[in-house]
This record gives C-alpha cells, sequence and structure tokens, in this order.
C-alpha cells in the first residue's frame, strides 16, 4: 500500500506540474507575441468599412477587459487562471454572442469518442500483432503485415488521410467524407441516426488507426523477440508448458507494461493527429474548432482551445497512470 | 564511416533501399538550385497542363511547373526537417547527458521538466504560435518551436545510456585523471552516446517534417515560398481534385510517402546496426 500511495503522490504532482506549465506556457505565448490581440480584432472588425473613431475606441476598451490584458503583466497572469479556473474564456468573436466554452462543450464529446475508439482498436491491435510477429518470428503472412504496417508508420496523419478520402470518398464513393453525422437527422438512439454516426466516423478513425498501428507494432516486436529469449520464458519451453500459454501469460504480460507507459507518453501526439484528421474530414471536434478559430481570427477561441487541449491530455495521461499499478504488481507492492 | 556505409548497403537490403531512396529523393531536391524558372514566381507558365514530354509532372493551376516546384519544396521541407533536428538534438543530449551524469537534484529537476513536456500536446501549442505571430511567422521561427517541443523524447533515452556510462570503469579512470566534467562528458561519453543520436535523429527528422507538411498544409506557415505541404494548400485553394488537376496532388505525395520511406528504413537499419542482438539474429544465430 505504501508504494501504491507513494505512486500516487507522484503521479499527482506532475499531473499538476502539467497543467500549470501548460497554461502558463498558453498565457507567455498568447502574451509575449508581437501582434496585439486587440488591435487585430479591432482591424479585423473596422476593416469592412469606416467605424467612427469613438466606437472604435469604446471596443478597443471593451476587448481589453474581455481578453484580461488590463493591468501589469503578473494581474493578467492571475486573472488569467482565474478565467481558467471558472471555465470562463469570454464570448466567442467568430460566433458572437456564444461562449468559447459553450463551444468547446459541444464539441468535445465528438473528439473523446473518436480517439478513444481509434486509441483502443490502435493500441490492441498493434501490440497484437507486434507480439505475435515477434513470436512467431517465421510466419509468412505476420512478416507481410508487419512489412505494410511499417511502411505506413512514417506517414503524417493528413497524409494519410488525404489519400484515404481521395480513395473511399471520391474515386469509389462509399463512405461519407464530411461532418460528424447525417444533418437532416435528430440525434438519438435510433437506428438510423447510430449507422449514420458510425459510417461517418469511420474514415477518420480510419485514418488514426493506420497512422498509430505502426508505432505500437515496432515497439511490441521488438519487445517480444528480447523477452523470449529470456530465462524464464526458455525454462517455461523446455519445461513443456504449451506455446499458447506461454505466449500470452510469459511474453505478452511482461512486454505490455512499457506499452503502457508509451501510451500515456504519446497522448499529446495522438491528439495533434486528431486536429488534424478533424479538419480534413470536417468532424465536428475541438480540432477542426480550433483550426476555424485560427482561420477565423478568434482570439478568445483558440486561446480556449489550446488551453483546454492541454488539460484534457493531462487528465487523460493522468488515468492512464492510475490504470498501470492494476497492471504492475510491483508499483502495488512498492 | 565508409567501409560501415559499404557492408550495410551490402548486407542490409532495408539499409540499401532507404539510402537509395533517400538519396534519390535528395538529389532531386538538389536540382532545383538548377531551376529554368525561379521558383516563387506564378503565371510564367500556361495553366493546368497534364504531364507532357514538355512538362514532365504538368502545371499548376498558378502556371508552375510540377516538377521544380517539387524540387524546391522537397529542399524547403527537408531543410526545415533538418533544422529541427539539428537543434532538438543538441537540446537533448545537453539535458540528458547533464542529467544522466550528474544525476541527484539536477536529475529530478530536468527529469520532471522533461516529463512535463512530453504530456503537453505539440500541436495545439504550435498552432497558438502561429496564431499569435501570423504575418511575423517565418520558417525559423517555426522551427525553433518546434525544436523548443521536439527534444524531450529523446532526452530520456540519452539520460539512460550516460547512466549506465557513468558506472563503468573508465568514468571513474578519467575522473582520477583529473578530467572536469564537460571534458568527460564530451571526451568519454558522447562516442558512446553517438549511435542513440543518430537514431533518434533520423526518427525526429521525420517527425519534423510531418509536422512541416501538416502545418503548411494547413497555410499555416510562409504560403509563398513551396514547400510539400504549401503545394497541397494551394491544390486544395485551386480544387485541383475536383477540378481534375490530379498531377498537382499525386505528385507531391508520392515524393513525401518515398522520402519518409527511404528516412524510416535507414532509422530502422541504422537501430538494427547498433542493436547488437538484433544483429546476430540476422545472421542466423
Amino acid at each position: 500500500m505504501d508504494g501504491f500511495a507513494k505512486y500516487l503522490v507522484r503521479r499527482f504532482f506532475q499531473f499538476f506540474l502539467v497543467i500549470f506549465l501548460g497554461v502558463s506556457l498558453a498565457f507567455l505565448i498568447t502574451n509575449l507575441s508581437p501582434v496585439d490581440p486587440v488591435e487585430q480584432s479591432v482591424a479585423l472588425m473596422t476593416s469592412f468599412g469606416a467605424t467612427d473613431p469613438r466606437s472604435v475606441e469604446l471596443m478597443r476598451q471593451a476587448l481589453q477587459e474581455l481578453y484580461g490584458l488590463q493591468g501589469t503583466i503578473l494581474d493578467q497572469y492571475v486573472s488569467f487562471w482565474g478565467r481558467v479556473l471558472r471555465g470562463d474564456f469570454g464570448p466567442s468573436l467568430s460566433a458572437f454572442p456564444t461562449p468559447v466554452m459553450s463551444l468547446i462543450m459541444s464539441a468535445l464529446p465528438w473528439t473523446i469518442g473518436l480517439l478513444t475508439l481509434a486509441l483502443v482498436l490502435t493500441w490492441t491491435l498493434g501490440n497484437l500483432l507486434g507480439a505475435l510477429a515477434g513470436y512467431y518470428r517465421s510466419n509468412l503472412l505476420l512478416k507481410l503485415s508487419g512489412a505494410a504496417i511499417m511502411a505506413l508508420h512514417p506517414v503524417p496523419a493528413y497524409i494519410i488521410g488525404l489519400v484515404l478520402l481521395l480513395a473511399l470518398g471520391f474515386i469509389w464513393p462509399v463512405l461519407p467524407i464530411s461532418g460528424g453525422a447525417q444533418m437532416n437527422l435528430q440525434p438519438g438512439f435510433t437506428f438510423d441516426y447510430i449507422r449514420s454516426l458510425i459510417l461517418h466516423g469511420t474514415l477518420p478513425a480510419l485514418t488514426l488507426v493506420l497512422v498509430g498501428i505502426g508505432g505500437w507494432f515496432i515497439s511490441m516486436r521488438s519487445l517480444v523477440s528480447n523477452i523470449v529469449t529470456d530465462d524464464h520464458v526458455v525454462y517455461a519451453e523446455l519445461g513443456g508448458v504449451n506455446s499458447g500459454k506461454i505466449f500470452s501469460q510469459y511474453v505478452a504480460r511482461n512486454a505490455l507494461l512499457p506499452q503502457l507507459t508509451g501510451l500515456a507518453l504519446s497522448l499529446g501526439n495522438v491528439f495533434g493527429g486528431a486536429v488534424i484528421t478533424e479538419f480534413l474530414f470536417n468532424y465536428p471536434g475541438v480540432g477542426r474548432l480550433l483550426i476555424q478559430g485560427i482561420y477565423r481570427g478568434d482570439y478568445s477561441l483558440v486561446l480556449g482551445v489550446t488551453t483546454m487541449s492541454i488539460i484534457s491530455v493531462a487528465v487523460a495521461v493522468f488515468i492512464i497512470d492510475l490504470l498501470y499499478p492494476l497492471i504492475d504488481p510491483r508499483v502495488r507492492l512498492g | 564511416m565508409f567501409k560501415i556505409l559499404r557492408d550495410l548497403l551490402r548486407y542490409n537490403i532495408e539499409f540499401a533501399i532507404g539510402f537509395i531512396l533517400t538519396l534519390g529523393v535528395f538529389l532531386f531536391a538538389l536540382a532545383h538550385f538548377w531551376a529554368p524558372l525561379p521558383d516563387t514566381a506564378i503565371y510564367l507558365l500556361p495553366p493546368d497542363m497534364p504531364p507532357s514530354a514538355e512538362y514532365w509532372f504538368g502545371t499548376t493551376s498558378r502556371g508552375q511547373d510540377v516538377l521544380w516546384q517539387m524540387s524546391a519544396a522537397i529542399w524547403n521541407t527537408m531543410l526545415f526537417g533538418l533544422t529541427v533536428t539539428i537543434v532538438s538534438r543538441l537540446l537533448a543530449v545537453a539535458v540528458g547527458m547533464i542529467s544522466g551524469y550528474l544525476g541527484g537534484k539536477w536529475d529530478q529537476v530536468l527529469m520532471t521538466i522533461n516529463d512535463t513536456m512530453i504530456a503537453l500536446p505539440n500541436l495545439p501549442i504550435l498552432l497558438l504560435v502561429y496564431f499569435v505571430m501570423r504575418d511575423s511567422m517565418s520558417w525559423p521561427v517555426l522551427a525553433m518551436t518546434a525544436a523548443l517541443l521536439g527534444w524531450n523524447y529523446d532526452a530520456r533515452l540519452i539520460r539512460s545510456v550516460t547512466l549506465s556510462l557513468r558506472s563503468r570503469e573508465f568514468t571513474r579512470h578519467a575522473v582520477f585523471a583529473g578530467m572536469s566534467v564537460p571534458q568527460i562528458l564530451v571526451r568519454q561519453h558522447l562516442p558512446y552516446v553517438m549511435p542513440v543520436i543518430f537514431f533518434t535523429a533520423m526518427n525526429n527528422l521525420i517527425w519534423a517534417i510531418g509536422l512541416e507538411v501538416t502545418l503548411s498544409v494547413l497555410g499555416f506557415s510562409d504560403i509563398n515560398r513551396p514547400t510539400i505541404g504549401g503545394m497541397i494548400y494551394w491544390a486544395n485553394q485551386h480544387q485541383a481534385i475536383i477540378a481534375g488537376i490530379w498531377w498537382w496532388m499525386a505528385f507531391p505525395i508520392i515524393a513525401v510517402v518515398l522520402l519518409f520511406l527511404g528516412l524510416f528504413l535507414l532509422a530502422i537499419s541504422v537501430n538494427e546496426y547498433i542493436d547488437p542482438r538484433s544483429r546476430l539474429s540476422r545472421m542466423g544465430a
């Protein structure tokens, strides 16, 4: 129990540090930049016609208050933290007056759903195939699928997504290529809606799976091929334990530990891939929101999404860290 | 060095393929110095010409030759990737070796920062940097930002190598011989860390190029400077696929996939070369 508590305290500290540093970083980047967000927003709004100087001045003041850009940099930093803790990033400029937070909250379930599904599939499939390929080294089928998976591994998400989009949505149009579900359907637990949800999610999820699977495959295969020569495995083989049991209990279980750590470490990158995939397939998640915010020059939206995604990724990493002691008894016992 | 290269080319088919692919793409990119037209000029050629004897890969809707655009684009993309790789390697080596060799408080502080950085999602931070910089964003600034975000994973790897070197006999000899810490790190330990640096550099290069493609596909870089992502960005802007100008999209994608494949094959075969266990299994032991 002692070891478990120590582990928990350490992880908890790390979790807070990530959030503290991430949020501070977001604040610093926006503050140290040479571009003044207020002036930029004012310029954006006045570019469509002559506005009289007095209302521009009023707008400027209102925006400064809105962005919390009054006072010294320390005051601003404290008020930024206040807004983060209250979850209030002000109204979005491009979807005025909807609060940024409600935009994020309506997009978040899409991203979480897509990412969770894709991650579970990627991790399970990649590890399973990798472990099999490491254990049965001479199997031709495994070798071939391994070569295919590894060829996809270095290609970035956008390129894989684009090729899938062109192949399955354009040249041979079998899947919808845009949106999260069919527009004219009422969301709910109806057969049509769920079917449309699955169809629309297939291409983005497939993209994320194809992008991610190679990394797990490669590291699992090399982990397993190292463990196979370990003494306890050789001993079990000589003792006549059947090979299915050796594979699952002696080899794969040991190799899964570093892979779980890897899952926590990779989340930040996977999120980046999801941002780009969502944008490509016009999927209504946080990633699309972020990129749209950038195109529209929506300062509060971009800052809000960035901060929220830093926090969400940290929470997800923390949850995975909490799962770790369940699999590794050494952490539990200390 | 040349002997290693020769042996790898002769006995390791993956290395040979990767080497030829990367070299081919590099030579192709190098050719842009002899391009007949300046690479940022537009509307100098008839637009939308399909691949022909005159324009091998066709021309774009912006009146550019796809072949020469691609050549310049790959060069710029590789330049970006190499800049990121070199700067982030310097950071990773410095942090990893100092952390591993000094240990104690240094190690704790540096590794806490390191682990914190790993958990931060890179892309949103890069997008935020682009968003606040806007028009004052240039590729060196982007490269520096990417380098600052891209060192942490490998610093851990280098730390673990240094950690094992610290307890070796020759380190103690060096200390007793009166070598200073920088001297030990650079003269005694660096040669052992070199293979790891080389292997991580390949992976980092792949990551950095992927990042560049991603950001410029969205138009979040200097869009007038030809890059692979930038070409796809412009093709999207002109709706090249719907207009049937497939060559504008297809050739850059093929080129960048070949480059990725080449670099990746180099990375895994070098990794295998470094790891003696897998070298033995290749020999059939």
